[in-house]
């Protein structure tokens, strides 16, 4: 059974002055995909979400959101973002504003969703997160580990057909990765669609169905984890995860 | 000494048989200091997120071009009114009507006149102000507002300029304490303020000097109150930093209930209240 692409990118290229970031990208997410990107720091692994999610703009190429080019988006822009959630490293959660608040505010302004309906639903996804007894506390009064399950629970909240992390657990302690992690994997066995940047290995392989190396802006290899990590096809691939995995 | 008693007595007369000049003076800084601030803010908070709409090689020609001309009549407006002095920009807005209609229009009144040239002055040092704080606020959170779907003025309104009060309403008082003292010019375009009160009080009695005792109270009483009250209003925003733990089960809450029996108001920021009775 072939699943439905939701997301494809087409030789994408992205240079920001004279330096080529992204050349010449292609790749999908189809629906149900958990997909790891991994690759060496400054390989452009974080300019491709941003590209994706529209945060930067691309040079060339494009990117097809369930077959509509979104550089002609206009003004559905907006809840084109809302469909495809982003999680950051540095977890931008809004500071001005309670976990709840959070979580609610962009189904009120985005989804034009009422007030209780919204409340209702965040508190719903708060606790799938386990952050809903926190739902008066404002960010600055979170762990690194908190914060970024509620950066999810805000992604989630509007029902995203794909969310896209970026280094969702390289700003965190180590011991706070791991309750990270975990809402990571139970999202990933409900069947959400995600696109993670990420350095946990561990994490690449059990959890994704598909792993992508980058280097120097561009995708060496492409695989399920198994072949990626087991019998890796390319030098760099091989020398990259050699670093890693201690081979 | 005998000087001394001399001023206070002269003061004490001035007081006394003058005292309805001074108060309706005082009442009319007040009032256009406060009115002027008013709407230079609002002019400051329009000019200030309009400076910092975003635009790139995206969005079509038109906005790029509408985007850059907006940028440069604000700039322009900025430098103008910081780079001249407040009296003469009375001055020159005052008789520029009956000059360019041969009298037949002016200023019906120097209210209108004096609240145009004060909120037209403090706006252009607000757009400055709203601009600084606006960049001020780490760009993560307009990344994070983006990213959820809003657009630039959503995302002004719920989540860069709430953060960015805080280093813009210190500015808003300097700006109104300032206003306090230097409507004290508007006097060249007949406006009554409290210093206006002075040159009426010293033109009948030629008692300078303690007219402007008189004054220097008034102008430091006006601004002392206006420090405290705006301090008060700072540790205001600061609001809490504790909160509760909601404990409960979430999931019967998600059901339509929205009254937590233990806790009262479960989407209520009760530490809210706790910072004001402090
Ligand atoms: N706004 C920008 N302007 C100029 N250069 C940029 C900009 N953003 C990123 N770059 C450059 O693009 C390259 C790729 O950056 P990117 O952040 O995508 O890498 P990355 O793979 O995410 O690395 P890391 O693992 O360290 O996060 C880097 O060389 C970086 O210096
Ligand atoms: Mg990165």
């Amino acid at each position: 059974m072939e699943k439905e692409a939701i997301l494809e990118v087409r030789h994408l290229s992205k240079t920001f002055g004279t330096n080529p970031v992204l050349r010449d990208i292609n790749f999908e997410i189809s629906e149900g995909d958990v997909i790891s990107v991994i690759g060496p720091s400054g390989s452009g692994k974080s300019t491709l979400l941003r590209c994706i999610n529209l945060l930067e703009t691309p040079t060339a190429g494009s990117i097809l959101f369930r077959g509509r080019d979104i550089k002609e988006l206009g003004k559905d822009v907006f809840s084109y973002r809302a469909k495809v959630g982003m999680v950051f490293q540095s977890f931008n959660l809004f500071d001005n504003l309670t976990v709840m608040e959070n979580c609610t505010l962009g189904q009120i302004k985005v989804l034009h969703k009422n007030r209780e309906e919204s409340e209702e639903y965040a508190l719903q996804i708060l606790s799938r997160v386990g952050m809903a007894p926190y739902c008066n506390a404002r960010p600055r009064q979170l762990s690194g580990g908190q914060k970024q399950r509620v950066a999810i629970a805000r992604a989630m909240a509007l029902n995203p057909e794909v969310i896209l992390f970026d280094e969702p657990t390289s700003a965190l302690d180590p011991e706070l990765v791991g309750e990270v992690l975990d809402v990571m994997r139970d999202l990933a066995e409900q069947g959400m669609t995600m696109a993670v940047v990420t350095h946990e290995m561990a994490f690449a392989r059990q959890v994704s169905n598909r792993v992508v190396f980058m280097d120097d802006g561009v995708i060496m290899e492409e695989g399920s984890p198994e072949e990626l990590f087991t019998d890796p096809q390319n030098d760099r691939t091989r020398e990259f995860l050699g670093r890693y995995l201690g081979r | 000494m005998s000087k001394f008693s001399q001023l206070l007595q002269d003061v004490l007369r001035l007081c006394i048989k003058y005292y309805p000049m001074y108060f309706a003076g005082m009442k009319n800084t007040v009032l256009l200091a406060l009115v002027g601030t008013v709407l230079g803010c609002m002019i400051g908070f329009v000019c200030g997120v309009l400076n910092t709409v975003p635009y790139d090689i995206r969005d079509p020609f038109r906005k790029r071009v509408l985007v850059r001309i907006m940028r440069t009549i604000i700039r322009a407006y900025v430098e103008l009114f910081r780079g001249t002095p407040m009296v003469l920009q009375a001055v020159f807005i005052y008789y520029a009507l009956p000059y360019f209609t041969d009298g037949a229009a002016r200023f019906s009144s120097v209210w209108a006149a004096s609240i145009l040239v004060v909120s037209v002055n403090t706006g252009a040092y607000m757009t400055e102000s709203v601009r600084g704080g606006i960049i001020a606020v780490d760009p993560g959170q307009v990344e994070g507002a983006m990213a959820i779907g809003l657009n630039h003025v959503q995302a002004m309104m719920y989540v860069i300029l709430p953060q960015a009060i805080r280093s813009i309403l210190p500015q808003i008082g300097n700006n109104f304490i300032i206003n306090l003292k230097d409507t004290s010019v508007m006097f060249m375009i007949s406006f009554t303020d409290f210093f206006a009160a002075h040159r009426g009080v010293v033109g009948a009695t030629y008692l300078y000097f303690p007219s402007a005792v008189i004054e220097m109270v008034g102008y430091l009483t006006m601004t002392l109150i206006s420090s405290f009250l705006l301090r008060k209003m700072e540790q205001r925003l600061e609001g809490s930093s504790s909160f509760e733990l909601v404990v409960a089960d979430h999931l019967t809450l998600t059901s339509g209930v929205y009254r937590n029996p233990a806790s009262g108001e479960l989407f209520i920021e009760r530490n809210r209240d706790y910072a004001g009775k402090d």
